[in-house]
Order: C-alpha cells, then structure tokens, then sequence
C-alpha cells in the first residue's frame, strides 16, 4: 500500500513536471499578480495610521508572495479530472482497481502539489524577496508548523475538489458547481486581502465555519507569526471531516451508479 | 455573415436556459466581488493612493466597464490556442471570411452580457454622484473613455492570444496583462511604485484606461506629474494599441503552419 502510494504520488510529480512552459508561464503571471496585490496593500497600510488589521509592511509583503506561491501549490482553480471520468463512465475501470479512486487522486495530488512547491512556490517567493522587504520568522519551529500546514491546506484543498467532482454522478455537468466554488474559495481563503479585514462576524464564520480560511489564510497566519498549533488543529478538523465526507459520498455514489454506454 | 453565426451561438448557448442563467448570474456576482474588494481596501485606508471615495469608485468602475465590454466582444479570442493545437485553425482560414471575426463570432459567450451592463450602470451611477464640473468636452470624454479603455484591453486579448501561433502553452502568461492589467487600471496609478508602475501605467500604457480619464473629468493635475493635455489622450494610445494588435496578428497568421492533421 505504502510503495503504491509513493508511486502514485511519483507519478503525479512526474506528469506536471512534464508541462515546463506552462510552468514558466503560470511563474510569470503568478509574479506580476504578486506585484499588483502587495503594491496595493502596502499603499493602504501607508495611508492608515492604525495600519492594515494588526499586519506590518513585510508582513503584508510575505503575505501577498507566498499566497501567490501557494495559489498553485493549492491549486483550488483547476479541476480534478474525476467529473470527466464520471460522464464518460471512466470511472468504473478506476473503481476496479485495488487501490480507493479517493487514495488514488489524492496521492497524485500530493505529487503534484510537490513539484508546484518546487517551481510554483518557491520562484514567486524569489522575486518577492528581491523587490520587497519580506517577513522572517522570529523562530526556527515557524518553518516546521508552516509546511506542515501547506500538506493540510494541500489535503483540505484537494478533499474540497473532490467533492465538486462527485457531483457529477448527480449532475453529470458540474460547471455550475465548480464556478461557486472557485467564487467562494477565492474570497474565502483571503487571497485578494487578509481575511481580518472583514468584520469580525464575517471573518470568524470564514474561519471556523468554512474550509476556505484553511487553504492560504491559514499557513500565511502562521508564517507571519500570527497564529501557531491552533490552526493547524483547525485545518487537521477540516481535512479529516472532508475526507470523511468524500468517502460518505462516494458510497452513495456508487450505489445508485449507472454505467454510460453499458 | 457574422450576424448568423452570432445568433446561431446565441440560440445554441442560451439552450440549456437554467444553465445559462445560473452562468450570468455567477459571473455578475463575480465581478461585483472585485468592487467589493476595492471597497473593503477603501474602507480601511478611507482613501486609496490620495483619492476620496466618488473619486476611486469613478476610477474603479470606468476600469470594470471597460474590461467588461472588452471581454464580451473579445475575450473569447483565447479560445485561439486550441484552434491552433489541433490545426482546427485551418477551417477558419479556408472560409471567405475575415479569421478572426470568424473566431470571435463563433466562440461568442452572450453569458458575459450581464457583466458589461453591470458595469455600464455602475459607470453611470459613478459618474453621476461624482462631483464633475460639467461641460461638452468632459460629457463627450465621459462617453468616450470606456470605448477607448474596451479598445485598449480588446488589443491585449489579440496580441496576448496571437502569441500562440508561436506558442501553444502560453495561455496564463496573455492573464498577466489581461486580468493583471484590468486589477492595475481598477486602482489609482499613485498606489503602485518603481519600475512596475513605470512598466505598467507607461510604457504599456495601463494608466490611460481609468486613471488618466478619470483625473480629466474630476479636474485634477496628475501627483504623478504627467502634463494636463496627456490626460485626454486615452482614444489615441487605444487606437495605438489597436494598429498594433492588428499588425501582431497579421504576423501570426501568415507564421501559422497547420498541425496538417
């Protein structure tokens, strides 16, 4: 089970690695979004006295290149192709197999989440530390809860896309849903601004109330040293619940399912 | 000719009604979540780059109203690499019709009518609670600043989707300076810094979409120094860009060799 998952996750590794222009291209693009969000909110936080919720310059600046760097580590915009196997009735062969198609994505997943970590995350970052001051963590034990988090915000991410791709067996078309979707994670998770900005009701419910607070505002929190172990207890809660209800829903799935084209 | 494609990708899309609806109710809310954030950014600061509220709403809309109307007509111009990938491109050619009307008008996505009318009205509320000493040279400016910002992206969504003559995998990159171009205009050019502002607003020439415009018609000089008369002169670097589009993808098309598959 263990080198079955090792090779899934090599193989997920390997696929993205494959795709080096579009790697360079999502770099480019990923850095000039990371220019226009941290010029902005550093103008802001330079017009207020009281500063931008509690965050300091360096730590805005961090703030907005590592989500930028994260955005395609998480990569809660693209789709699994789990809907498309759905409607083309693929899935049946996956469901064969010996190894769960929810083990199967989400070890894959991981690997691909590892080569983003390599080239998506770290490049960003490089261009943010030459053009702007960056926050350093004060202390050592920061870097470990921090790529701890970045698995669980992987995991809780992946759980979160999974779902959207169950639909399908009730849908067949998951557009719609994948759309709502990609409107609340974006807001949700404080990629365009921390999620402290929000009135204290709105931004609470987003913590505890939804998954998307545990994609980037999360492990950005605990990189900039404003939140430690309880938030990876949080994000532990949701990967755990999500990968509960992927199983839950998939039985029910595959209960009722009607293999396309007999 | 256009006309019956365009109606018949209208008949076809507008099929499946829910979907559709659902489909132009998702991207208005969308695009309205981009204003928002302007405003929560707004709300913290009470200012944004020196400017008061009727002011960066004008700036933020006119920006908005702009991209919207572009990426209606054009947006869809992305849809160019896989017509280039699989050598579908070659259909295009074959038709006694201009290429990229053809393009355009066949992969046409009435689904982005909401946003434009969105912020169109947008546009017209900003501009009637912002304090603008009127006269014929500011109403006809007024009008003429959003085509000309429509112009502008339209040229980018060309030239950003020409590139995949020469490269199919290029798609995030054209984002850069479409969707990155649209998140620049929507704020005032003086909250950017550096070399990056100098790139942007200038030499690309972002800051003529909805800054520029927007300090004519509030009557404002440029903190950033740029002579009084540049501030009018959004409808020439638009049609600059566009000649340039034009050019870029004549270029591409006479570079594009068929998959011959």
């Amino acid at each position: 089970m263990l080198s079955a998952s090792w090779a899934l996750a090599g193989a997920g590794f390997r696929r993205y690695a494959t795709y080096r222009q579009a790697t360079v291209a999502g770099i480019f693009t990923n850095s000039v979004f990371g220019f226009l969000r941290c010029y902005v909110l550093l103008a802001v936080a330079a017009g207020t006295a009281a500063g931008v919720a509690g965050y300091t310059g360096p730590q805005l600046a961090t703030y907005v290149w590592v989500g930028q760097g994260m955005l395609a580590v998480v990569n809660s915009w693209t789709m699994l192709d789990l809907a498309d196997r759905v409607r083309s009735g693929d899935i049946t062969a996956d469901l064969l197999r010996p190894i769960d198609p929810l083990w199967t994505y989400l070890w894959t997943d991981l690997g691909r989440a590892g080569f983003a970590m390599l080239t998506r995350f770290a490049a960003p970052l490089v261009v943010g530390a030459l053009a702007f001051e960056l926050y350093a963590p004060a202390h050592a034990v920061t870097y470990v809860l921090f790529a701890v988090s970045i698995v669980l915000a992987v995991v809780v991410g992946f759980a979160c896309r999974y779902l959207v791709g169950l639909t399908a067996f009730w849908l067949l078309d998951i557009r719609g849903v994948s759309m709502i979707w990609v409107f609340l994670s974006g807001v949700g998770s404080g990629l365009y601004f921390p999620l402290a900005l929000l009135p204290d009701w709105l931004s609470t419910f987003l913590w505890i109330g939804t998954p998307f607070a545990s994609l980037l505002q999360g492990p950005l929190d605990i990189l900039v040293e404003r939140g430690g172990p309880e938030i990876l207890a949080l994000q532990l809660f949701w990967a755990v619940a999500l990968l509960w209800a992927c199983r839950v829903v998939q039985a029910r799935a595959v209960a009722k399912l009607v293999i396309q084209g007999g | 000719m256009y006309g019956h494609v365009l109606r018949a990708q209208i008949r076809s899309q507008t099929q499946y009604r829910m979907s559709f609806v659902v489909e132009v109710i998702g991207s208005v809310v969308i695009n309205g979540l981009d204003l928002a954030t302007v405003f929560v950014l707004f709300s913290v600061a009470g200012s944004l780059g020196g400017f008061g509220g009727t002011e960066v709403l004008l700036l933020t809309t006119l920006s908005a109203c702009a991209f919207a109307v572009a990426d209606l007509v054009v947006g869809n111009a992305d849809k160019l690499r896989d017509y280039v990938r699989t050598g579908l491109f070659d259909t295009l050619l074959l038709r006694p019709l201009s290429a990229l009307w053809q393009l355009l008008a066949v992969n046409f996505a009435p689904r982005r009518v909401g946003r434009a009318v969105q912020g169109l009205v947008l546009y017209v509320v900003a501009l009637a609670i912002a304090d603008i000493d009127w006269d014929l040279a500011r109403a006809v400016y007024a009008v003429g600043a959003p085509v000309a910002g429509a112009v502008f992206f339209g040229s980018f969504f060309i030239a950003g989707s020409t590139v995949a003559f020469w490269w199919v995998e290029s798609g995030e990159m054209a984002n850069a300076f479409t969707y990155g171009g649209k998140d620049f205009s929507a704020y005032p050019s003086t909250m950017y810094d550096g070399w990056f502002r100098t790139v942007f607003a200038s030499a690309l020439g972002f800051g003529f979409v909805a800054y520029l415009p927007t300090l004519a018609l509030v009557g404002r000089a440029d903190p950033l120094g740029a002579p009084d008369w540049l501030r009018w002169c959004s409808p020439v670097t638009a049609l600059i860009a566009a000649a340039l589009a034009a050019l870029f993808w004549r270029t591409g098309v006479r570079h594009y060799r068929s998959t011959g598959s």
